[in-house]
């Protein structure tokens, strides 16, 4: 494919694909060694509403109101599950599937009633964006890159994604220690002074910031399963922290190029006409990354089940 | 209260021990984990220097009492000092061994990188940890006779050898005041052996070890002074006196039975 074709066409799918991935994976790592992984799940979920309502109010569907309304979700769900974890005295993944299920169907039905039949608002592009839309028709080769009249012209989403990227692994770099920390040992955490409450909730925020400018560009099934599967793949393969991000950083980029690559040029293999979604097929390439790396991942021995000395 | 517990103390101990002076004083600590309290309006004054045990039946409130005073678990009412001093300040002074099965072993890392988050007060948040941080974490598992493990990945150890690494996290807080939750569950004899000597040799230089203390045969030989609690306080004070059969059986009533505590041959009571 020459740059002339690939630059406007697929570039920028495939950067958002990557940015995406990688700003979810990260706070993925944590979420899958806290055992909160769902919490991806949830976010996902629970932003359709909000950003229903975003669109009734304003009546646009500008990137702004959207974000405020799915971030004011994010935020309505956490403290509802807290809330009925609480009240109901049930464990929290109880509380979220309750309150994510819910919340999506609200959104769902909201979808259904409101007249958002002149706009690109429906469940299917909830759940599954349109990556294969975000093309840079102002570009015209690999020289556009260096041209200013033709950068304006780049997909909102872009920008938008990768400064998302950006703040997600600034934050995690700067509180790597007491993340690693309170993560392996809240008690000892808080027995040194990290706030390891504060600590949680800010993992969850910045992991909703990544869900909620994901969902933007690629839907929701991308981001449940970048939240999961790159890290949980990353972690077979070796027995350290640091190592683990660093693949699940290679996995989700791996992911992301050739899930894109798979759905536009899979089916033609195969004898297909049509392109699937790009989306549902970097989804499934991390998938099938996860399976490779539990049958044949180095470190998939659980060892640290407790045992007697 | 505290001149009348000086009044019958063994005497060995000749500084006053309030709350000024003491590592840890607790006052009228209630903590509550639903309606039913698991501390009920606790004073304990430990004394710097000592080895003390907390010894009571499960669900006495033991690991609850330090976790409390640690600031982990938020009490209903009480207040927690340590050196005289509100806790929030003085937190570099003390170190805590939670109990290791409160930890999932299987987390990614190695045993030098446990011992390093000891030394998470000193490199702060984004200070790297060069040669001598390494140097010191290296030490400390030379003191629990762990060294030859430093590069293993943590789920490879036994329980007593985890019990060790999580007591060199703790010497790597170069704290005065230790806190240990069970430091002897579920750990073979030559840990026992080895955790005691660390203990003893703390002592020695002056440092202030309370543990929560589940095997009253080995209460005289390894510490010095007891801490009874069953949700109330029962007794504090010298092994030789508090370690008494009327405080055991008031600490742990029925389920522990004449016959076993004549078998502790106390000294005293």
């Amino acid at each position: 494919m020459s740059g002339a074709e690939f630059v406007p066409l697929s570039l920028t799918p495939i950067l958002i694909g990557i940015f995406t991935a990688v700003a979810c994976a990260l706070p993925g790592n944590f979420l899958v060694l806290r055992k909160q992984a769902l919490i991806g799940d949830a976010i996902s979920h629970v932003v359709l509403p909000g950003i229903v309502v975003a669109f009734l109010v304003t009546g646009t569907v500008a990137a702004w109101p959207m974000m405020v309304g799915a971030a004011v979700a994010a935020v309505v769900a956490v403290v509802l599950i807290e809330a009925i974890r609480r009240l109901g005295r049930i464990e929290t993944g109880a509380a979220m599937g309750v309150v994510f299920t819910s919340m999506f169907a609200g959104g769902v039905l909201l979808l259904e009633r409101s007249d958002t039949s002149t706009v690109h608002l429906d469940v299917e592009h909830a759940l599954m964006g349109n990556l294969e839309s975000l093309i840079w028709l102002d570009a015209d080769g690999w020289h556009s890159l260096l041209d200013p009249v033709a950068l304006a012209g780049l997909p909102p989403e872009l920008p938008r994604i990768f400064v998302t990227m950006v703040a997600v692994a600034v934050l995690i770099w700067v509180f790597w220690r007491p993340l690693k920390i309170s993560t392996f040992d809240e008690g000892f955490a808080q027995g040194v002074g990290i706030r390891t409450g504060a600590l949680g909730m800010a993992l969850v925020i910045v992991s909703a910031v990544a869900a909620v400018a994901a969902f933007d560009a690629v839907g929701s099934i991308i981001v449940i399963a970048m939240f999961i599967c790159p890290p949980a793949a990353a972690r077979l393969m070796t027995n350290r922290l640091e190592m683990q991000v660093a693949w699940s950083v290679v996995f989700a980029v791996i992911s992301a190029v050739l899930g894109y690559v798979f759905a536009g040029y899979g089916p033609l293999w195969f004898g297909g006409v049509n392109a699937v979604s790009a989306a549902g097929m970097i989804a499934t390439t991390s998938g099938v990354i996860l399976l490779v790396t539990v049958l044949f991942g180095p470190c998939r021995s659980r060892t640290g089940a407790p045992s007697e000395g | 209260m505290t001149h009348l517990e000086l009044a019958t103390d063994d005497g060995h101990t000749l500084r006053q021990s309030t709350v000024e002076t003491s590592p840890l004083a607790i006052r009228g600590l209630t903590v509550s984990y639903g309606e039913k309290p698991a501390v009920f309006s606790v004073d304990a004054t430990f004394r710097d220097g000592s080895m003390t045990a907390i010894i009571g039946p499960n669900g006495a409130g033991k690991s609850t009492l330090l976790k409390a005073a640690l600031g982990v678990i938020r009490p209903l009412s009480g207040t927690v000092t340590v050196y005289g001093k509100p806790l929030a300040g003085q937190r570099q002074r003390i170190a805590y061994v939670p109990q290791r099965a409160s930890v999932d072993w299987d987390f990614p890392t190695r045993v030098v990188d446990v011992v390093l988050m000891g030394l998470y007060r000193q490199l702060g948040l984004l200070g790297r940890a060069g040669a001598t941080h390494r140097a010191k974490a290296l030490a400390c598992l030379e003191r629990v006779g762990m060294a030859d493990f430093a590069n293993r990945q943590i789920g490879q150890l036994s329980g007593g050898q985890q019990q060790r690494v999580f007591l060199a996290r703790a010497l790597a807080q170069d704290a005065d005041l230790y806190l240990l939750d069970e430091p002897f569950a579920g750990v073979d004899a030559a840990t026992e052996k080895a955790i005691i000597d660390v203990l003893k040799t703390l002592k020695a230089e002056g440092k202030t070890v309370v543990a929560v203390h589940h095997d009253l045969a080995t209460v005289a030989e390894y510490f010095d002074r007891v801490f009874l609690i069953n949700v109330r306080k029962v007794a504090e004070g010298p092994v030789g006196e508090a370690f008494n059969a009327e405080n055991l059986q008031k600490a742990y009533g029925g389920r522990l039975a004449m016959a076993q505590i004549e078998n502790l041959q106390l000294t005293a009571g």
